[in-house]
């Protein structure tokens, strides 16, 4: 049993302390926008934020997030409204999809610490995520745009 | 990209499975035909009966249906309908093809819903999605089906008012007749009940009236829940006392489970059952591999088992497998005269009696899809139902080989369509869903099957690997006079029939004996090469080692000669023309992507064009700095013309890609906003298969597994400033495919672009991301 706070609600995870924070939040705490890609933290498609910051949900142990903050696509804004999740929108920036709501965390946690980020500030926070469709020129330009508004 | 495979391989040579379809259709008769049939049953007609010219979708499994009220559905409040039958792995075609119907009904986008329709060809026609053919062969049914609503509510107005159906006019989501004026919730029920017009009946809009087609102004569907987490892909599926299982697979393909201790396994807590599946022997179509599967109450617990299972596997016929020696074996085959498949004039005397000769070999490694959704599916058996939710690219096949696995009737089945989170053909295969099936059947319970990273990338249906080789006779002038191009590659016919060694004919159509050059001295030739691993279609399929062999060769060949590239390669395409198959010396079962030849023939006009316009946009001709070079590739592939003019920079021995110009002609371009998206993707994935993608095989068993081993381009390398030029049609210019002819030409235009910038030629795929001094 392990206690933690999912997207500002208090959950109980019945799991053994080393099971991945990914599939607790998957396939025990039922929020399926976090997704399994590569199970090694190589493709960041499971990106989630804990007390802030972004990791790697797959690689991280239910007992490392006792009693922190877990952020995940479903929490990022109230109103589904992140600039970040704006921006997408407004450049069509998925192909599947699949591996956006990894690159959605890990933007929005680009620009929190980072308002202002270089094109090579953008392509280096966003190294950890694959989209295997090819979707990287839009998601560097959609990162600009919320940045910008460019 | 394979039209009902099973069909086509039933016990008939491969020679002889499909017949020439050089000659047309002559439209006149086939609309005289259709008339007639259509005169008997006003309703539920196949496509063929409306369509304007004829696509190979007709000859698909279950066709084209023409079927406006099953399609379509109006709420009274006017909300409407459209049943997208395709599945959605990020072509973009959930948006793209009810958004014709859309726009040629007069229906507002933002009050149209999306019914993904579950696996029912019968119902829907070919749901197949693959082969680059969902906008090509289904644009005209959908158009014919939007145009036949609008008139539907139309006429129903028409009734109404007591007015004559010329006097209305249906607008964005409204009916009107002078001043009266109907929303389409309020015409709904009569106008759904309305006779299904005729096709002569049927009035279509002009083109300067579409507000979507052609815009490229439609958000992509599902977008909202993508960016918010909503969206539901295969994995998602979770039901009421659903179990996860992994399954322990065979470590090479066809080797036997020797002994398994399980102990520990069980003892993993979550784990609640150990089942083996009987290991299947090649050819097995989609069967599982079989192996030893866990099952637990959660994803984490199930893999927890699997790591914890001691599996003995015995040997197998292919557990020999060893990439090194069998590409060193395929050379060897490759140098010599292979299986002629076509031939013009005299190959032998023209190599011994011009001056020079000059001759390359380009290979490349299988690979594997890694759909960033690695394979998954969730399935619920009864005793008499079978429910499966998959992310499958064709939801009837599934449904077929699950029925038959069940031993259950078809109608006791029914296969869900989920997003998928990415596809490539991977999902074309339905393996993972006829594991969870079997399982669900065997525990009682509903399961879901997770394939891990590994399971992907180690037990994928692998795009086949190459030698290909070219030779050319070149005359004192430096023409080329003769050419060889020997293909020797294992063949995807292995996954389903006994192994011949040779490619089949859907193999031979993808850029080797349609290759559009015109030398006079020409042999295209098939070497034989087995298959010792599951063999399948991946994106673009064969045209991928073709293009890179053949666009490489022409860049060299200019190189050879002294001279410019691009203009040696118009010389070898040649004179305008559109190429005639039969004079050309094809073999008679050419497949020219199941289209019928004369709809779809090869223009080299339209080759060339897209060729001048990628070098245009790209500045070719112009210096580049030191350690920076443009490379050029055209290929057709699908039915489509695509080029790619890339430009290289060599930063500190790193292959850096700054700029890309994709140029495509794909006939009527429906959504060229999707159609930019695909081919931006087309540039990353291209990249990344000549420079990262080789799963090799030691003792029968792939040696990469991740992402750490199986390298993707990321952002910090990704190709930038791609830009996507579109060839501008008419609706008129049949639409051709997207998905697929986009990335062939990445690879060659990239090795060539290495060239310029370092000097250094790169003939062997995947060739890493650095140059070194």
């Amino acid at each position: 049993m392990v206690n933690i706070k999912l997207n500002g609600v208090d959950k109980t995870i019945d799991a053994a302390d080393d099971t991945p924070l990914l599939w607790a939040i998957r396939d025990l705490a039922g929020l399926t926008g976090t997704k399994y890609g590569c199970g090694a933290g190589l493709c960041g498609a499971c990106t989630v934020h804990v007390d802030g910051k972004a990791v790697r949900s797959c690689m991280t142990s239910l007992s490392e997030v006792k009693g922190k903050e877990v952020t995940t696509i479903e929490g990022l804004s109230s109103d589904g409204n992140h600039k970040i999740q704006q921006a997408w929108r407004e450049l069509n920036v998925p192909q599947c999809g699949f591996c956006q709501a990894g690159q959605i965390m890990q933007a929005a946690d680009l620009l929190k610490g980072n308002p202002n980020p270089t094109d090579d500030e953008i392509h280096k926070a966003m190294e950890g995520n694959i989209c295997r469709c090819g979707c990287y020129q839009r998601i560097v330009s959609a990162i600009r745009h919320a940045s910008t508004g460019a | 990209m394979l039209p009902s495979i099973e069909k086509l391989i039933q016990s008939v040579p491969v020679e002889e499975q499909q017949p020439m379809t050089f000659i047309n259709a002559s439209r006149r008769t086939f609309l005289q035909v259709s008339a007639a049939g259509f005169a008997v049953a006003a309703f539920s007609q196949p496509a063929e009966a409306f369509i304007k010219y004829p696509v190979g979708g007709t000859t698909m499994a279950h066709g084209l249906r023409y079927e406006p009220t099953i399609f379509v559905s109006i709420d009274g409040d006017g909300t409407v309908s459209i049943v997208a039958h395709r599945s959605e792995m990020g072509t973009g075609v959930r948006t793209s093809l009810p958004m014709v119907l859309a726009d040629e009904m007069g229906a507002d986008w933002d009050r149209v819903k999306l019914i993904q329709a579950p696996g029912d060809e019968p119902k829907y026609g070919n749901q197949d999605t693959d082969g680059s053919r969902s906008m090509r062969h289904h644009i005209q049914s959908m158009r014919q089906m939007g145009a036949s609503v609008r008139h539907m509510l139309a006429k129903t107005a028409a009734k109404k008012w007591g007015v004559s159906i010329d006097d209305v006019d249906v607008g964005v989501h409204v009916v009107t007749s002078g001043a009266r004026e109907a929303g389409f919730g309020e015409l709904a029920v009569d106008a759904m009940n309305e006779v299904v017009p005729t096709f002569d009946e049927l009035t279509f809009r002009s083109e300067d009236e579409f507000r979507y087609m052609g815009k490229g102004n439609v958000p992509m569907a599902d977008i909202s829940d993508i960016t918010t987490g909503k969206a539901i892909y295969g994995a998602d599926i979770m039901l009421p006392g659903m179990k996860v299982a992994v399954i322990a697979r065979p470590p090479a393909v066809g080797e036997k489970i020797a002994k398994v201790n399980d102990k520990k396994a069980r003892a993993v807590a979550g784990v609640e059952d150990i089942i083996e599946l009987p290991v299947t022997v090649m050819p097995a179509k989609f069967a599982p591999l079989g192996g030893v599967a866990v099952i637990a109450a959660h994803t984490a617990a199930a893999l927890k088992g699997r790591d914890a299972l001691e599996i003995k596997w015995s040997k197998g016929p292919h557990s020999e497998y060893n990439s090194e020696a069998f590409t060193k074996e395929m050379r060897k085959t490759a140098g010599k005269k292979g299986k002629v498949l076509r031939s013009e004039g005299d190959l032998a005397k023209a190599i011994k009696s011009q001056s020079k000769s000059f001759a390359a070999e380009y290979t490349q490694q299988h690979m594997a899809h890694a759909p960033m959704e690695p394979p998954v599916a969730v399935a619920k058996v009864s005793a008499d139902f079978a429910e499966i939710w998959a992310p499958v690219q064709s939801p009837y096949g599934t449904r077929q080989d699950i029925a038959a696995a069940l031993k259950m009737p078809i109608d006791n089945v029914r296969v869900n369509v989920t997003l998928l989170g990415g596809g490539f053909g991977r999902k074309s295969k339905c393996d993972f869903a006829l594991e969870a099936a079997l399982l669900a059947q065997k525990t009682g319970v509903p399961i879901k099957v997770q394939w891990t990273r590994e399971d992907d990338i180690m037990h994928s249906f692998y795009h086949t690997t190459s030698v290909e080789r070219l030779e050319a006779a070149i005359d004192k002038k430096g023409k080329v006079t003769g050419l060889r191009y020997n293909s020797v590659s294992p063949s995807i016919l292995t996954t389903f029939a006994p192994d011949s060694g040779h490619q089949f004919f859907i193999e031979n159509g993808m850029g080797h004996v349609d290759m559009p050059f015109e030398v006079p001295n020409l042999s295209i030739e098939n070497g034989k090469a087995m298959a010792h691993t599951r063999i399948g279609w991946f994106r673009s399929v064969a045209n991928i080692p073709r293009a890179f062999a053949v666009q490489s060769f022409a860049s060299e060949l200019a190189h050879e000669l002294g001279r410019d590239e691009k203009e040696v390669l118009l010389e070898l395409i040649g004179s305008d023309r559109k190429l005639d198959p039969i004079k050309q010396g094809f073999p008679k079962n050419f497949w020219d992507y199941g289209e019928v030849y004369d709809e779809y023939p090869i223009d080299t006009m339209r080759l060339k064009n897209v060729l001048n316009l990628a070098a245009d946009k790209a500045g070719w001709g112009k210096s580049t700095p030191a350690g920076e070079g443009w490379g050029l590739a055209v290929h057709r592939a699908f039915v489509t013309y695509a080029a790619a003019a890339v430009r290289v920079k060599i930063v500190n021995g790193q292959i850096r890609v700054p700029e890309v110009h994709l140029a495509i002609d794909c006939g009527y371009a429906a959504n060229p906003e999707r159609i930019r998206s695909q081919l931006e993707g087309a540039a990353v994935m291209g990249m990344t298969l000549a420079l990262h993608s080789g799963v090799t095989y030691e003792d029968g068993v792939a040696q990469q597994s991740n992402f750490d081993t199986y390298e993707m381009v990321r952002s910090t390398n990704h190709p930038e400033n791609v830009h996507v030029h579109i060839v501008d049609h008419p609706f008129s210019v049949h639409a051709s495919g997207v998905g697929e002819p986009g990335l062939p030409p990445i690879a060659p235009a990239l090795a060539n672009a290495i060239f310029k910038a370092s000097g250094k030629r790169f003939r062997d795929m995947p060739f890493g991301d650095t140059i070194k001094a």
